[in-house]
Formats: structure tokens, C-alpha cells, sequence
């Protein structure tokens, strides 16, 4: 058994990475808001989907016009991931000034539910357009870096099959520490870094200190849900087919992976997201073989989700967070 | 004066006669089987498919399907004394519309028969008013067990059951393919295990070693991890029970981590969108459907020209079974009229010629009826794409 498992561990390991990497970025996005408004802000898996909608209706729209063939895909990739991400981020800050901040004082289930029916709404109106443009909510994009890449892990360790990927899982993975890296910088060493986790810390305190909430807020806003929609992107180039539900599921795991690193901690939404996405890859490739057959492949999530619940038994504020004072 | 009220009284007195002939005319021709004025009493043939919305195409091949039919053989019920008519419904897809046109099917005495419907979901509750009129239903399209396992004896259909489509599949995997080592996923709907349930079980007792049978959840779009567990397999076919979204994302994630091995599925992959979704990926795919390829034949290729020419419409899947459901009602009719002297027979004598019907010979198969009313000649068609195009071709007929 133990042999089994090892043969398919490096591949499980890369596939577990990718998956892991979108995790952590959408995770990224419940953690900021989270930390600075206490809020669950259910939309954001549904503003991830809208990323990955609009990402690849830019670049069909590319193909059409035939750029994609003389532009270099990567140069191509940046354009699509710039726009996706500008345009999803004012969305994201549309919805905050819409939404929420006209319900900024009322109790947080209040605003809890407004973010459920958004995120309905997203679901839909993405449909809606999809089906009018092309008669069919499930689309499929262009292919893109789908060539693959050999890994001799045999050689490493013998126990180990080699192990390939797709191009596009170097793009994700690259392209996903650029972000993580980028904002952890950002909100560590910048003035507006400074202004957010001050906001985070206490919103009154700081409104009087000089900072502009609504700004900051806004600001909150813009960035998570640009990288939501950028990682929308990144996942429609890995997987080149999306529908409209696909933020649903995944939003679900990304805001666990944001709890299991400790939600309103930046690192541990990177750390939960990736440790969620290669346990569930590990789960689903190997549970046939550790419970000899009785729970397949279809109870990943259980599994997963088994895990979380250790975690949060023994250290309920997640893996990297810290223990608060709730506040009033 | 008094001439003037004796004219109109009598004007009066003409209209009203004139009414009631032509009603009592009618009630002659429809309750008695008299003749009637036109000098052949009316036997008329619903068809009930969705017309209108979003599955109109196929619901209206079927009706013009039975129309092409009905047209050839009104010369023959005239020579019999018989003027066959054909009454479109529309039922939209849709079960209350189903049931409220089924019954005024159920009360327009002249109708001896009807062909539909599209969705096993309308027929399922339609046929229940059908079997307490005693009309026969001959179902084009209807693949759910349960249409016929409740056993009613007005419930027909001339195509393969969805139970057949596992079985089928494995047949042709394991004798035509050679398949020895089978990996089996499933999405946990009620279509997709019990199609692979049904698979595994049928591939088992023709020999074939079932080396994983593992589920995936609807709606996700990363199956790497069960891929890889296929990949350590190394099977040399893998089968899926579900929907072409997920399906089509199998087949290309499997095959960009070099799965070479044939693909196969059940008419849940039936879709264009399969092709779009796994691209290139999709070449060495099978799936099975029980609706065959009208042009594979020579009948076929007839029957298509016919339509062609009176349409103006290429044939869609489900035409030559609209054509040969209202052929085995037609058949059936005649059947009962010979039985009943010439005379214009009852529902019930219909109702049970329809079921006796044997070695029917239509344009796409051959139709006998069991004592619940499938069809012991259905067959399970094998497509295979060998290109990234739609619709896939055809590659083998199984039979029962």
C-alpha cells in the first residue's frame, strides 16, 4: 500500500500544488475582508467565477481578432490577467459600495445575507449573458500552454513514477507567489499596507488617527477581488472549461482554507489554501487504496474536512492566527 | 304576413336540422363507426411532443415523423372505410401539459392511438391518464425503467430501455474492444451509478477485471485526483456514468496525463458540448445511445430522402421513430379492425392489438412487444468519435 501511494506521490503533489495555489489567492480575498470588516463576504467566490468569465471571453475575443497567433501567449496572459483583474476589482468595490457599506452598522447576519444574495445574483447575471452570447452557459475557452513537461522523479527516488504537467501549471503556480508575495509586501511595508491593518485592528481609533476608512475599505475591496478574478483567469487556463457554478464550490473551500490558516491572517490563507488543495488531491487519489475499497475517491471532502475539524479542535483560531479579544 | 312567420319559422326549423345532422353525423361516425357523411367514419391519432421551447426540434421531427407515416397508409384504411386523421399536441416538455392534453385526448372519442412523448418525465405521468381511457401510447423516445415497469397495459415503446445502455456498452467493450482491465467512475446521480452499476456488473460476468469503481462530484472541474488513481491502474478502458460537462473534463484531464485508452459512456455524453469541452482529447471516445444513426442503413437512407423532400428537413434522431411508433399504431388499428368484422373497433381492441403487434418491420427496428410493453428487438447503438466533430459515427448495433 505504502509503496502505491509513493509511486503517484510526486504527480499528486504537483496536481495537489495547482489546485492548492487557487485555493490560497480566493482564500486570500475572505481573509482580507474578513479581517477588516468581520465579514463573510459570501460574493467572492461568485467574483472569482466572473474573473474567469470575463478572462476568457477577452481572450476568445483575442483569438478572433487573430492577436492571440502573433502576440506571445505570455504577453497575452499579462494583458488578459491586467484587464480581468481591474475590471473585477472595481465589481468587487461596486458591490461593497452598493451592498455593504449602506449596511456597515447593521448586525453582521444582515449583511451576511446581502452577500448570499450577490453572489446569487453574479451567478445568474453571468449566466444570463453567457447563454445569450453563445446559447450555452458552459463555456470552453482556447487552449493554452498545454504543453507538457516531464519530470524524472524516478531518478530522485525509485520508489516514485515520474511525474508530468501541463505548462499551465508553472503559470498558475508563478503566477499565483508573484500575487501572494506582491500583496504580503504591500500590505506589510506601504503606508496603505499600514493604513489597512490599522483599519483591521480598530476602524474608530483609526478614522481618528487620519485614515480614510471608506477608502481603506474600498481599497480592501478592490485588491481581493482582483486577485479573485485573476486567479479566475489562472483557473480557466488550467482546467479551459468554466460555467457559472464554479465559484460556488470552490469559494466554500477557499473560505476553509482561509478558517484552517486562521482567518484575517494573510499567510495562513496562503498556507491553508495550498496544505487544503494537496490534501484533497492526496484524499482523492488514495483513499480506495488506505481503506482497502470501502471509501473511494467521492469522500475526498470528507476527508479534507476531517482534517480541518482536528485542526480547529485542538487550535480554534486556525493554524497562523492568533487569539482575539472579539470586537465590540 | 302569416307567410312571412310560416318562411322564417320554416328557415328556422332548416338551420336547426342542419345543426343537429351535422352533429348526430358526427356522432355517428365517431361513437358507432356508421358512415358518416363523408362516406368513411374518422379514426383519429394524437401525437404529443414538445412543440414549443427548447427541445422543439426533436418534438417536432417526431410528429412530422408520424405524419410521413399516417400520409402513406390513408389510402389503405380508405379502401377499408376508414379516414385516418392525425391530431398534433404540444406538450411543451412539460407534465401538467402533458396530463391536461392526454385528457382531452381521453375525450375526443375518434382518437384510437397516440405516438409520444420526447421526455420520460412527461410520458411517465400522461400514460396514467392514457391507461384509464384505455388509449394505446407508443412511445419514439422514452428510455426511463419506469415507463413501462408499472406495468399498464396502454404503455408502448419501441426503443431500448435505459437499463440496456450499461450491458450494451459492456458487451461491445469487452468482446469488440478487447478490454480486460476496466476502471469505472461514476458522478453519484441516479443516472450516472446506476448506468455504471449496471456497466460493472454486465463487464464482470463477460470476464473483464473492474480494477477501480470510484465517484466524482458533479459540478467540479479538477479530476486530477482521480485520474491519478486511474493512471496507477493502468486500464485499458475507462468508463464514465454521467454528464458530458464532467465527462468532457475526464477525458481531456485523462488524456493530458497520457491516457491513451478508450473513453466510453452512456447518452449523457450525447452532446456537442462534449466535443467543445475535451477538444482533440475526445478522438477513441464511445458512447452508447438508443437512438441509431437513420442513414446507416439503406431503409434509412429512403426514409431520409422521403422526408427531406416533404419537409425540407434534414432528419433528426428521434424522425424515424416518430415515423415507425405510428406505424405499429397504424398496424395495430388494422389489426383490431380485422378482428372486429370491419367495424370501427373499441379503444380496448386497440389497446391490446397494439401490444400483440409482432416483427413489425420499421425503417430503424424491428418491433415486438413483451408482456409490459418494450420491445424485444430494441437495440443500443455504439457511436464512436474518431474525429473532433459532432455527431460522432456510428459504430455497432446491440441487440438484446
Amino acid at each position: 500500500m505504502l509503496a502505491e501511494i509513493l509511486h503517484t506521490l510526486p504527480q499528486v503533489l504537483i496536481d495537489g500544488l495547482a489546485l492548492g495555489a487557487i485555493y490560497a489567492i480566493v482564500a486570500l480575498g475572505y481573509t482580507m475582508v474578513y479581517g477588516i470588516l468581520e465579514l463573510i463576504n459570501f460574493a467572492h467566490g461568485e467574483i472569482f467565477m466572473t474573473g474567469a468569465f470575463i478572462g476568457t471571453a477577452i481572450l476568445i475575443t483575442l483569438t478572433g481578432l487573430g492577436w492571440i497567433a502573433v502576440m506571445p501567449a505570455l504577453l497575452a496572459l499579462l494583458l488578459v490577467l491586467v484587464i480581468t483583474s481591474v475590471l473585477t476589482g472595481f465589481i468587487g468595490m461596486g458591490i461593497e459600495r452598493i451592498a455593504y457599506r449602506p449596511l456597515r452598522k447593521a448586525p453582521k447576519l444582515i449583511t451576511l445575507i446581502t452577500a448570499i444574495g450577490v453572489s446569487f445574483l453574479l451567478q445568474d447575471l453571468v449566466r444570463f449573458i453567457t447563454e445569450v452570447k453563445r446559447g450555452n452557459y458552459i463555456l470552453t475557452g482556447p487552449s493554452m500552454f498545454t504543453d507538457r513537461v516531464e519530470v524524472k522523479t524516478s531518478s530522485v527516488l525509485s520508489v516514485f513514477n515520474d511525474a508530468s504537467f501541463k505548462e499551465s501549471f508553472i503559470i498558475v503556480f508563478v503566477v499565483a507567489a508573484i500575487m501572494m508575495i506582491t500583496l504580503d509586501f504591500f500590505i506589510n511595508k506601504t503606508k496603505w499596507g499600514t493604513a489597512m491593518r490599522a483599519v483591521a485592528q480598530d476602524r474608530d481609533t483609526s478614522a481618528l488617527m487620519g485614515v480614510n476608512v471608506n477608502k481603506v475599505i474600498g481599497l480592501v475591496f478592490f485588491l481581493g477581488s482582483a486577485l479573485g478574478g485573476a486567479t479566475g483567469v489562472l483557473f480557466a487556463i488550467q482546467y479551459g472549461t468554466i460555467d457559472p457554478y464554479i465559484g460556488f464550490i470552490l469559494g466554500l473551500k477557499a473560505f476553509t482554507a482561509a478558517v484552517l490558516g486562521g482567518i484575517g491572517n494573510i499567510r495562513g490563507a496562503m498556507f491553508g489554501g495550498i496544505l487544503l488543495g494537496v490534501l484533497e488531491m492526496f484524499a482523492s487519489a488514495n483513499l480506495t487504496l488506505m481503506t482497502n475499497g470501502v471509501f473511494g475517491a467521492e469522500y475526498k471532502d470528507v476527508f479534507a474536512f476531517a482534517i480541518l475539524i482536528l485542526v480547529l479542535l485542538f487550535k480554534p483560531e486556525g493554524i497562523f492566527g492568533k487569539v482575539v479579544m472579539e470586537k465590540v | 304576413m302569416i307567410r312571412k312567420k310560416v318562411l322564417s319559422l320554416f328557415a328556422t326549423a332548416t338551420l336547426a336540422m342542419g345543426l343537429l345532422a351535422a352533429c348526430s353525423g358526427e356522432k355517428a361516425s365517431t361513437d358507432d363507426g356508421k358512415k358518416g357523411d363523408g362516406g368513411a367514419s374518422v379514426i383519429k391519432i394524437a401525437t404529443q411532443s414538445p412543440l414549443s421551447g427548447g427541445s422543439a426540434t426533436l418534438g417536432e421531427a417526431i410528429k412530422l415523423g408520424a405524419q410521413l407515416a399516417l400520409n402513406e397508409q390513408k389510402d389503405k384504411f380508405k379502401d377499408l372505410g376508414f379516414d385516418i386523421q392525425l391530431v398534433p399536441y404540444d406538450d411543451q416538455g412539460d407534465p401538467k401539459k402533458g396530463v391536461a392534453n392526454a385528457e382531452l385526448i381521453g375525450a375526443d372519442k375518434a382518437i384510437l392511438g397516440v405516438v409520444g412523448h420526447l421526455n420520460s418525465g412527461v410520458a411517465i405521468p400522461s400514460s396514467v391518464t392514457y391507461e384509464k381511457y384505455k388509449i394505446p401510447m407508443v412511445s419514439p423516445a422514452n428510455t426511463a425503467t419506469d415507463v413501462t415497469d408499472r406495468g399498464l397495459a396502454a404503455v408502448n415503446r419501441i426503443v431500448a430501455r435505459d437499463d440496456f445502455q450499461g450491458p450494451a456498452g459492456a458487451e461491445f467493450a469487452v468482446n469488440k474492444l478487447g478490454a480486460k482491465k476496466i476502471f469505472v467512475i461514476q458522478d453519484k446521480t441516479a443516472y450516472g451509478t446506476g448506468l455504471a452499476e449496471a456497466f460493472k456488473a454486465a463487464a464482470e460476468e463477460l470476464g473483464a477485471e473492474i480494477v477501480g469503481f470510484e465517484g466524482v462530484t458533479v459540478g467540479e472541474k479538477d479530476y486530477n485526483g482521480v485520474l491519478n488513481h486511474v493512471v496507477a491502474q493502468a486500464p485499458d478502458l475507462v468508463y464514465f456514468g454521467g454528464l458530458y460537462s464532467e465527462g468532457g473534463l475526464i477525458i481531456k484531464q485523462g488524456r493530458e496525463k497520457g491516457l491513451d485508452v478508450p473513453f466510453m459512456g452512456g447518452d449523457g455524453l450525447d452532446s456537442s458540448t462534449l466535443v467543445e469541452i475535451a477538444g482533440d482529447a475526445v478522438k477513441n471516445t464511445f458512447i452508447t445511445s438508443v437512438a441509431g444513426d437513420t442513414t446507416a442503413t439503406e431503409a434509412g437512407k429512403e426514409f431520409a430522402a422521403k422526408y427531406k423532400d416533404k419537409y425540407g428537413k434534414n432528419v433528426e434522431s428521434y424522425s424515424a421513430y416518430g415515423y415507425d411508433s405510428m406505424g405499429v399504431v397504424l398496424k395495430g388499428i388494422e389489426d383490431a379492425i380485422n378482428g372486429n368484422d370491419g367495424k370501427l373497433p373499441s379503444r380496448e381492441q386497440v389497446r391490446d392489438a397494439v401490444r400483440a403487434v409482432t416483427d413489425f418491420q420499421g425503417v430503424v427496428t424491428t418491433v415486438t412487444f413483451d408482456d409490459k410493453g418494450d420491445n424485444e428487438n430494441a437495440q443500443v447503438f455504439i457511436y464512436e468519435f474518431t474525429e473532433v466533430a459532432y455527431p460522432p459515427k456510428q459504430n455497432a448495433v446491440i441487440s438484446k
